[in-house]
Protein backbone atom coordinates (compact mmCIF):
# COMPACT_ATOMS: atom_id res chain seq x y z
CA UNK A 1 0.00 0.00 0.00
CA UNK A 2 1.55 3.52 -1.13
CA UNK A 3 -0.54 5.32 1.36
CA UNK A 4 1.42 7.00 4.30
CA UNK A 5 0.91 6.78 7.93
CA UNK A 6 -0.19 10.62 8.09
CA UNK A 7 -2.44 10.42 5.35
CA UNK A 8 -3.84 6.76 7.14
CA UNK A 9 -4.40 8.83 10.06
CA UNK A 10 -6.32 11.28 8.29
CA UNK A 11 -8.80 8.27 7.15
CA UNK A 12 -8.49 6.88 10.63
CA UNK A 13 -9.90 10.02 12.07
CA UNK A 14 -12.49 10.84 9.70
CA UNK A 15 -13.63 7.44 9.54
CA UNK A 16 -14.45 7.75 13.52
CA UNK A 17 -15.90 10.39 13.91
CA UNK A 18 -18.13 10.25 11.06
CA UNK A 19 -19.05 7.21 12.53
CA UNK A 20 -19.44 8.22 16.02
CA UNK A 21 -21.95 11.32 15.16
CA UNK A 22 -24.28 8.96 12.15
CA UNK A 23 -23.79 5.83 14.75
CA UNK A 24 -27.32 6.37 16.82
CA UNK A 25 -29.26 7.76 13.92
CA UNK A 26 -28.50 5.09 11.16
CA UNK A 27 -29.56 2.58 14.16
CA UNK A 28 -33.05 4.50 14.05
CA UNK A 29 -32.93 4.63 10.58
CA UNK A 30 -32.06 0.88 10.45
CA UNK A 31 -34.40 -0.50 12.88
CA UNK A 32 -37.24 1.35 11.85
CA UNK A 33 -36.49 0.66 8.15
CA UNK A 34 -36.53 -2.88 8.87
CA UNK A 35 -40.46 -3.43 9.13
CA UNK A 36 -40.72 -0.56 6.04
CA UNK A 37 -39.26 -2.90 3.44
CA UNK A 38 -42.26 -4.81 3.97
CA UNK A 39 -44.88 -2.31 4.50
CA UNK A 40 -46.96 -3.10 2.32
CA UNK A 41 -47.43 -6.65 3.30
CA UNK A 42 -47.76 -5.68 6.99
CA UNK A 43 -50.54 -2.86 5.75
CA UNK A 44 -52.44 -5.59 3.98
CA UNK A 45 -52.08 -7.70 7.34
CA UNK A 46 -53.22 -4.66 9.70
CA UNK A 47 -56.39 -4.32 7.55
CA UNK A 48 -54.85 -0.80 6.25
CA UNK A 49 -54.76 -1.94 2.73
CA UNK A 50 -56.54 -5.07 0.66
CA UNK A 51 -55.49 -7.12 -1.58
CA UNK A 52 -58.06 -6.33 -4.90
CA UNK A 53 -60.76 -8.93 -6.18
CA UNK A 54 -58.65 -11.28 -8.22
CA UNK A 55 -61.90 -11.68 -10.66
CA UNK A 56 -63.60 -8.64 -11.47
CA UNK A 57 -65.98 -8.33 -13.98
CA UNK A 58 -64.48 -5.53 -16.10
CA UNK A 59 -66.33 -2.95 -17.37
CA UNK A 60 -65.32 0.96 -18.87
CA UNK A 61 -64.32 3.02 -15.68
CA UNK A 62 -65.11 6.83 -15.52
CA UNK A 63 -62.77 8.78 -13.55
CA UNK A 64 -65.04 11.23 -13.25
CA UNK A 65 -67.69 8.61 -11.08
CA UNK A 66 -64.68 7.72 -9.04
CA UNK A 67 -63.58 11.38 -8.43
CA UNK A 68 -67.58 12.08 -7.49
CA UNK A 69 -68.22 8.98 -5.36
CA UNK A 70 -64.53 9.71 -3.21
CA UNK A 71 -66.41 13.15 -2.94
CA UNK A 72 -69.54 12.26 -1.68
CA UNK A 73 -67.68 10.17 0.94
CA UNK A 74 -66.12 13.15 2.23
CA UNK A 75 -68.28 16.20 1.04
CA UNK A 76 -66.12 18.80 2.82
CA UNK A 77 -62.55 17.53 1.25
CA UNK A 78 -61.16 17.95 -2.13
CA UNK A 79 -59.56 15.35 -4.41
CA UNK A 80 -55.74 15.82 -4.91
CA UNK A 81 -54.41 13.06 -6.79
CA UNK A 82 -55.32 9.61 -8.17
CA UNK A 83 -52.54 7.24 -8.39
CA UNK A 84 -52.21 3.80 -10.08
CA UNK A 85 -49.94 1.11 -8.39
CA UNK A 86 -47.21 -0.22 -9.70
CA UNK A 87 -47.83 -3.86 -8.49
CA UNK A 88 -51.84 -4.16 -7.85
CA UNK A 89 -54.63 -2.77 -9.63
CA UNK A 90 -55.34 -0.08 -7.59
CA UNK A 91 -56.70 3.67 -8.05
CA UNK A 92 -55.81 5.20 -4.95
CA UNK A 93 -57.32 8.71 -4.58
CA UNK A 94 -56.43 10.92 -2.13
CA UNK A 95 -58.11 14.18 -0.92
CA UNK A 96 -57.23 17.04 1.55
CA UNK A 97 -59.25 19.47 3.93
CA UNK A 98 -58.63 21.51 0.40
CA UNK A 99 -56.72 21.06 -3.13
CA UNK A 100 -53.78 22.78 -2.12
CA UNK A 101 -53.26 21.56 1.05
CA UNK A 102 -50.28 19.39 2.42
CA UNK A 103 -52.17 16.88 4.77
CA UNK A 104 -54.19 14.31 3.73
CA UNK A 105 -57.92 13.87 4.71
CA UNK A 106 -58.24 10.05 3.56
CA UNK A 107 -57.28 8.00 0.72
CA UNK A 108 -60.17 5.71 -0.75
CA UNK A 109 -59.24 2.65 -3.15
CA UNK A 110 -60.79 1.89 -6.63
CA UNK A 111 -60.43 -1.17 -8.81
CA UNK A 112 -58.85 0.79 -12.08
CA UNK A 113 -61.26 -2.59 -13.70
CA UNK A 114 -64.13 -1.81 -12.67
CA UNK A 115 -64.62 1.16 -10.93
CA UNK A 116 -65.61 -0.42 -8.11
CA UNK A 117 -65.19 1.13 -4.36
CA UNK A 118 -62.35 -1.22 -2.45
CA UNK A 119 -61.38 0.20 1.02
CA UNK A 120 -60.91 3.36 2.69
CA UNK A 121 -57.40 3.78 3.82
CA UNK A 122 -56.46 5.07 7.42
CA UNK A 123 -54.24 8.12 6.66
CA UNK A 124 -51.74 9.21 9.08
CA UNK A 125 -52.87 6.52 12.20
CA UNK A 126 -51.67 3.40 13.24
CA UNK A 127 -47.65 2.43 14.49
CA UNK A 128 -46.60 1.97 10.86
CA UNK A 129 -46.93 5.48 10.35
CA UNK A 130 -45.21 6.42 13.09
CA UNK A 131 -41.83 4.52 11.91
CA UNK A 132 -42.20 5.87 8.75
CA UNK A 133 -42.34 9.15 9.94
CA UNK A 134 -39.33 8.47 12.16
CA UNK A 135 -37.62 7.05 9.81
CA UNK A 136 -38.44 9.98 6.93
CA UNK A 137 -38.08 13.25 9.01
CA UNK A 138 -37.62 12.50 12.80
CA UNK A 139 -41.47 13.92 13.81
CA UNK A 140 -39.09 17.41 12.74
CA UNK A 141 -41.16 17.99 9.33
CA UNK A 142 -38.26 19.09 6.64
CA UNK A 143 -35.79 20.40 8.57
CA UNK A 144 -35.97 16.98 10.36
CA UNK A 145 -35.59 15.16 7.28
CA UNK A 146 -33.00 17.41 6.10
CA UNK A 147 -30.88 16.44 8.81
CA UNK A 148 -31.46 12.57 8.42
CA UNK A 149 -29.85 13.39 5.17
CA UNK A 150 -26.87 15.24 6.56
CA UNK A 151 -26.66 12.19 9.04
CA UNK A 152 -26.70 9.87 6.24
CA UNK A 153 -24.34 12.00 4.24
CA UNK A 154 -21.67 11.26 6.99
CA UNK A 155 -22.47 7.36 6.88
CA UNK A 156 -21.78 7.31 3.33
CA UNK A 157 -18.33 9.22 4.43
CA UNK A 158 -17.52 7.04 7.06
CA UNK A 159 -18.11 4.03 4.60
CA UNK A 160 -15.88 4.87 2.12
CA UNK A 161 -13.14 6.27 4.85
CA UNK A 162 -13.85 2.39 6.47
CA UNK A 163 -13.04 0.70 3.22
CA UNK A 164 -9.45 2.77 2.99
CA UNK A 165 -8.60 1.81 6.66
CA UNK A 166 -9.54 -1.85 5.95
CA UNK A 167 -6.54 -2.02 3.99
CA UNK A 168 -4.19 -1.84 6.48
CA UNK A 169 -6.03 -4.10 8.91
CA UNK A 170 -5.83 -7.28 6.51
CA UNK A 171 -1.79 -6.90 5.56
CA UNK A 172 -1.34 -9.62 7.83
CA UNK A 173 -4.76 -11.75 7.62
CA UNK A 174 -6.33 -13.39 5.10
CA UNK A 175 -9.67 -12.37 3.50
CA UNK A 176 -12.48 -13.35 6.08
CA UNK A 177 -10.81 -14.05 8.68
CA UNK A 178 -12.50 -14.30 12.35
CA UNK A 179 -10.33 -15.21 15.54
CA UNK A 180 -12.68 -16.48 17.59
CA UNK A 181 -10.01 -17.65 20.21
CA UNK A 182 -8.54 -14.47 20.91
CA UNK A 183 -10.12 -11.47 22.96
CA UNK A 184 -13.32 -10.22 22.46
CA UNK A 185 -12.69 -6.74 20.99
CA UNK A 186 -10.50 -8.93 18.09
CA UNK A 187 -13.12 -10.87 17.20
CA UNK A 188 -15.54 -7.93 16.72
CA UNK A 189 -13.05 -6.09 15.16
CA UNK A 190 -12.98 -8.76 12.52
CA UNK A 191 -16.50 -9.22 11.93
CA UNK A 192 -16.68 -5.37 11.83
CA UNK A 193 -14.13 -5.62 9.01
CA UNK A 194 -15.67 -8.77 7.43
CA UNK A 195 -19.17 -7.78 7.83
CA UNK A 196 -18.76 -4.37 6.34
CA UNK A 197 -16.16 -4.71 3.63
CA UNK A 198 -18.37 -7.37 2.13
CA UNK A 199 -21.17 -5.61 2.22
CA UNK A 200 -19.73 -1.86 1.31
CA UNK A 201 -21.71 -1.75 -2.54
CA UNK A 202 -24.87 -2.16 -0.94
CA UNK A 203 -24.65 -0.01 2.50
CA UNK A 204 -23.24 3.12 -0.33
CA UNK A 205 -25.79 2.72 -2.51
CA UNK A 206 -28.72 2.62 -0.09
CA UNK A 207 -27.36 5.77 1.86
CA UNK A 208 -26.60 7.62 -0.80
CA UNK A 209 -29.90 6.76 -2.11
CA UNK A 210 -31.20 7.82 1.22
CA UNK A 211 -29.67 11.15 0.91
CA UNK A 212 -30.93 12.08 -2.18
CA UNK A 213 -34.69 11.14 -1.22
CA UNK A 214 -34.08 13.84 1.76
CA UNK A 215 -33.74 16.17 -0.80
CA UNK A 216 -37.05 15.47 -2.63
CA UNK A 217 -39.18 18.21 -1.70
CA UNK A 218 -36.56 20.92 -2.39
CA UNK A 219 -36.37 19.16 -5.84
CA UNK A 220 -39.96 19.21 -6.26
CA UNK A 221 -40.12 23.05 -5.76
CA UNK A 222 -37.20 23.66 -7.92
CA UNK A 223 -39.42 22.00 -10.54
CA UNK A 224 -42.34 23.99 -9.69
CA UNK A 225 -41.13 27.22 -9.59
CA UNK A 226 -38.81 26.91 -12.97
CA UNK A 227 -40.66 23.64 -15.56
CA UNK A 228 -43.62 23.85 -13.92
CA UNK A 229 -43.88 27.82 -14.48
CA UNK A 230 -42.91 27.75 -17.95
CA UNK A 231 -45.40 25.42 -18.79
CA UNK A 232 -48.44 27.08 -17.54
CA UNK A 233 -46.89 30.78 -17.90
CA UNK A 234 -49.66 32.44 -20.05
CA UNK A 235 -51.98 30.90 -17.68
CA UNK A 236 -50.65 32.82 -14.63
CA UNK A 237 -52.80 35.94 -14.50
CA UNK A 238 -55.90 34.15 -14.93
CA UNK A 239 -58.82 33.87 -12.48
CA UNK A 240 -58.70 30.83 -10.64
CA UNK A 241 -61.36 28.24 -11.94
CA UNK A 242 -64.66 27.92 -10.97
CA UNK A 243 -65.64 24.67 -12.60
CA UNK A 244 -63.35 21.95 -13.94
CA UNK A 245 -63.68 19.68 -16.55
CA UNK A 246 -63.99 16.16 -16.92
CA UNK A 247 -61.05 14.31 -16.01
CA UNK A 248 -61.62 11.62 -17.49
CA UNK A 249 -61.97 13.29 -21.18
CA UNK A 250 -58.55 14.84 -20.21
CA UNK A 251 -57.09 11.27 -19.69
CA UNK A 252 -58.05 10.90 -22.78
CA UNK A 253 -55.95 13.83 -24.26
CA UNK A 254 -53.02 12.88 -22.27
CA UNK A 255 -53.02 9.18 -23.20
CA UNK A 256 -53.29 10.59 -26.97
CA UNK A 257 -50.25 12.64 -26.63
CA UNK A 258 -47.93 9.50 -25.24
CA UNK A 259 -49.96 6.72 -26.38
CA UNK A 260 -46.35 4.59 -25.36
CA UNK A 261 -47.13 5.65 -22.17
CA UNK A 262 -49.72 4.89 -18.82
CA UNK A 263 -50.88 7.18 -16.46
CA UNK A 264 -49.19 6.88 -13.12
CA UNK A 265 -50.58 9.98 -10.92
CA UNK A 266 -53.01 12.33 -11.78
CA UNK A 267 -52.65 16.10 -10.22
CA UNK A 268 -55.64 18.24 -9.89
CA UNK A 269 -55.79 21.65 -10.72
CA UNK A 270 -54.60 23.64 -8.12
CA UNK A 271 -52.26 20.57 -6.48
CA UNK A 272 -48.57 22.36 -6.63
CA UNK A 273 -48.02 19.72 -8.93
CA UNK A 274 -50.45 21.33 -11.52
CA UNK A 275 -51.08 24.76 -11.19
CA UNK A 276 -54.10 26.39 -11.13
CA UNK A 277 -55.59 25.95 -14.62
CA UNK A 278 -54.34 22.16 -15.20
CA UNK A 279 -54.73 18.57 -14.83
CA UNK A 280 -51.19 16.88 -14.73
CA UNK A 281 -50.56 13.56 -15.86
CA UNK A 282 -47.23 12.01 -14.34
CA UNK A 283 -47.10 9.03 -17.43
CA UNK A 284 -44.67 6.05 -16.86
CA UNK A 285 -43.18 3.54 -19.37
CA UNK A 286 -43.21 -0.30 -18.71
CA UNK A 287 -39.86 -1.82 -18.23
CA UNK A 288 -38.95 -1.93 -14.54
CA UNK A 289 -36.89 0.64 -14.77
CA UNK A 290 -38.72 3.32 -17.08
CA UNK A 291 -42.07 2.15 -15.12
CA UNK A 292 -40.48 4.28 -12.19
CA UNK A 293 -39.84 7.55 -14.85
CA UNK A 294 -42.22 10.00 -14.78
CA UNK A 295 -43.33 12.31 -17.58
CA UNK A 296 -45.31 14.98 -17.03
CA UNK A 297 -48.25 15.76 -19.30
CA UNK A 298 -50.59 19.01 -18.43
CA UNK A 299 -53.84 19.38 -20.26
CA UNK A 300 -55.65 22.39 -19.44
CA UNK A 301 -58.82 22.11 -17.10
CA UNK A 302 -61.33 23.65 -19.00
CA UNK A 303 -60.70 23.44 -23.00
CA UNK A 304 -58.99 20.17 -22.43
CA UNK A 305 -55.97 20.63 -24.72
CA UNK A 306 -52.86 19.78 -24.83
CA UNK A 307 -50.97 22.37 -22.95
CA UNK A 308 -47.05 20.44 -22.68
CA UNK A 309 -45.42 17.47 -22.17
CA UNK A 310 -41.82 16.94 -21.65
CA UNK A 311 -39.38 14.73 -20.34
CA UNK A 312 -38.58 15.58 -15.88
CA UNK A 313 -35.30 17.45 -15.52
CA UNK A 314 -32.27 14.83 -14.43
CA UNK A 315 -32.30 15.79 -11.07
CA UNK A 316 -36.22 14.19 -10.61
CA UNK A 317 -35.05 11.61 -12.64
CA UNK A 318 -32.48 10.82 -10.30
CA UNK A 319 -34.59 11.19 -7.55
CA UNK A 320 -37.22 8.72 -8.91
CA UNK A 321 -34.52 5.86 -9.92
CA UNK A 322 -33.09 6.42 -6.72
CA UNK A 323 -36.48 5.68 -4.48
CA UNK A 324 -35.92 1.84 -5.67
CA UNK A 325 -32.50 1.48 -4.97
CA UNK A 326 -33.49 2.38 -1.29
CA UNK A 327 -36.54 0.92 -0.75
CA UNK A 328 -35.43 -2.53 -2.44
CA UNK A 329 -39.28 -2.90 -3.89
CA UNK A 330 -38.17 -3.50 -7.64
CA UNK A 331 -37.49 -7.30 -7.19
CA UNK A 332 -40.22 -8.76 -5.77
CA UNK A 333 -40.50 -10.95 -2.19
CA UNK A 334 -36.85 -12.33 -2.01
CA UNK A 335 -35.22 -9.02 -2.70
CA UNK A 336 -36.89 -7.53 0.09
CA UNK A 337 -36.03 -10.62 2.13
CA UNK A 338 -32.52 -9.73 1.15
CA UNK A 339 -32.61 -6.04 1.80
CA UNK A 340 -33.43 -6.95 5.34
CA UNK A 341 -30.95 -9.01 6.03
CA UNK A 342 -28.29 -6.94 4.73
CA UNK A 343 -30.00 -3.95 7.18
CA UNK A 344 -29.41 -6.41 10.16
CA UNK A 345 -25.59 -6.93 9.02
CA UNK A 346 -25.49 -3.32 8.83
CA UNK A 347 -26.79 -3.17 12.34
CA UNK A 348 -24.42 -5.41 13.12
CA UNK A 349 -21.80 -3.45 11.74
CA UNK A 350 -22.91 -0.16 13.29
CA UNK A 351 -22.88 -1.50 17.14
CA UNK A 352 -19.42 -3.30 16.46
CA UNK A 353 -18.17 -0.42 15.22
CA UNK A 354 -19.72 1.28 18.74
CA UNK A 355 -18.18 -1.30 20.97
CA UNK A 356 -15.04 -1.15 19.29
CA UNK A 357 -15.09 2.54 20.22
CA UNK A 358 -15.75 2.25 23.67
CA UNK A 359 -13.44 -0.82 24.49
CA UNK A 360 -10.30 1.07 22.83
CA UNK A 361 -11.74 4.23 25.33
CA UNK A 362 -11.69 2.12 28.21
CA UNK A 363 -8.00 0.18 27.45
CA UNK A 364 -6.22 2.11 25.11
CA UNK A 365 -2.64 -0.68 25.88
CA UNK A 366 -4.79 -2.96 24.10
CA UNK A 367 -4.87 -0.40 20.89
CA UNK A 368 -4.94 -3.43 18.38
CA UNK A 369 -5.88 -0.56 15.94
CA UNK A 370 -2.29 1.53 16.32
CA UNK A 371 -0.78 -1.67 16.13
CA UNK A 372 -1.69 -2.73 12.64
CA UNK A 373 -0.53 0.38 11.25
CA UNK A 374 2.54 -0.06 12.46
CA UNK A 375 5.00 -1.77 10.35
CA UNK B 1 6.10 -16.83 10.33
CA UNK B 2 4.33 -13.15 9.73
CA UNK B 3 3.13 -12.42 5.77
CA UNK B 4 2.38 -9.76 4.37
CA UNK B 5 0.18 -9.73 1.99
CA UNK B 6 0.17 -8.04 -1.52
CA UNK B 7 -2.74 -5.49 -2.54
CA UNK B 8 -4.25 -8.14 -4.99
CA UNK B 9 -4.38 -10.51 -2.01
CA UNK B 10 -6.16 -7.83 0.07
CA UNK B 11 -8.37 -6.31 -2.01
CA UNK B 12 -9.35 -8.91 -4.77
CA UNK B 13 -12.19 -10.41 -2.57
CA UNK B 14 -13.93 -7.23 -1.49
CA UNK B 15 -13.65 -5.54 -5.30
CA UNK B 16 -15.59 -8.88 -6.38
CA UNK B 17 -18.05 -8.37 -3.54
CA UNK B 18 -18.72 -5.17 -4.98
CA UNK B 19 -19.24 -5.52 -8.55
CA UNK B 20 -21.43 -8.72 -7.85
CA UNK B 21 -23.97 -6.23 -5.74
CA UNK B 22 -23.36 -4.13 -7.74
CA UNK B 23 -24.34 -6.42 -10.94
CA UNK B 24 -27.39 -7.39 -8.40
CA UNK B 25 -28.57 -3.48 -7.36
CA UNK B 26 -28.94 -2.77 -11.11
CA UNK B 27 -30.07 -6.03 -12.75
CA UNK B 28 -33.68 -6.03 -11.04
CA UNK B 29 -33.96 -2.52 -12.58
CA UNK B 30 -33.07 -3.58 -15.64
CA UNK B 31 -36.15 -6.24 -16.49
CA UNK B 32 -38.05 -8.86 -14.67
CA UNK B 33 -38.36 -12.76 -14.45
CA UNK B 34 -34.35 -13.56 -15.27
CA UNK B 35 -32.98 -10.56 -14.73
CA UNK B 36 -35.01 -10.58 -10.90
CA UNK B 37 -33.54 -14.09 -10.34
CA UNK B 38 -29.72 -12.92 -10.95
CA UNK B 39 -30.02 -9.47 -8.93
CA UNK B 40 -31.52 -12.55 -6.12
CA UNK B 41 -28.12 -14.65 -6.51
CA UNK B 42 -25.88 -11.38 -6.90
CA UNK B 43 -27.29 -10.12 -3.88
CA UNK B 44 -27.25 -13.05 -1.65
CA UNK B 45 -23.53 -13.98 -2.79
CA UNK B 46 -22.01 -11.30 -0.15
CA UNK B 47 -24.22 -13.34 2.15
CA UNK B 48 -22.97 -16.87 1.44
CA UNK B 49 -19.25 -15.47 2.00
CA UNK B 50 -20.16 -13.64 5.19
CA UNK B 51 -21.78 -17.15 6.33
CA UNK B 52 -18.85 -19.35 4.99
CA UNK B 53 -16.21 -17.26 6.49
CA UNK B 54 -18.44 -17.99 10.13
CA UNK B 55 -18.57 -21.11 9.70
CA UNK B 56 -15.04 -21.96 8.77
CA UNK B 57 -12.37 -19.97 11.50
CA UNK B 58 -9.22 -20.14 11.10
CA UNK B 59 -6.53 -22.49 12.61
CA UNK B 60 -4.09 -22.05 14.42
Amino acid sequence: MSIVPNGLRFWYVLHKWTSLICTLFLLLLCLTGLPLVFHEELAVMLGDLVEPPVRVEPKPVDLDRVIADALARRPADQVKFLMLDLDHPIWQVTMGAHVAAQANSAAFLYDPRSGEFIHHRPVNQGLMNVLLKLHVDLLAGLPGTLFLGAMGALFVLSVVSGVVVYGPFMRRLPFGTVRWDGSRRLTWLDLHNLLGIVTVAWAVTVGATGVINTLARPLLAIWQKTELAEMTHAWRSRPPLTSIASVDRAAHTARQAEPNLEIRIIAMPGTPFAGNHHFAFFMRGNTPLTERLLRPVLVDATTLELTASRDMPWYLRLLLVSQPLHFGDYGGMPLKILWAILDLITIAVLMSGLYLWWKKREDPLANEIEQAWSR
Amino acid sequence: MIVTRTPREIWSMPLIMAMVSALGLTSALLGDDVWDCLSWLALAAPLAVIGWHLSHPPHH
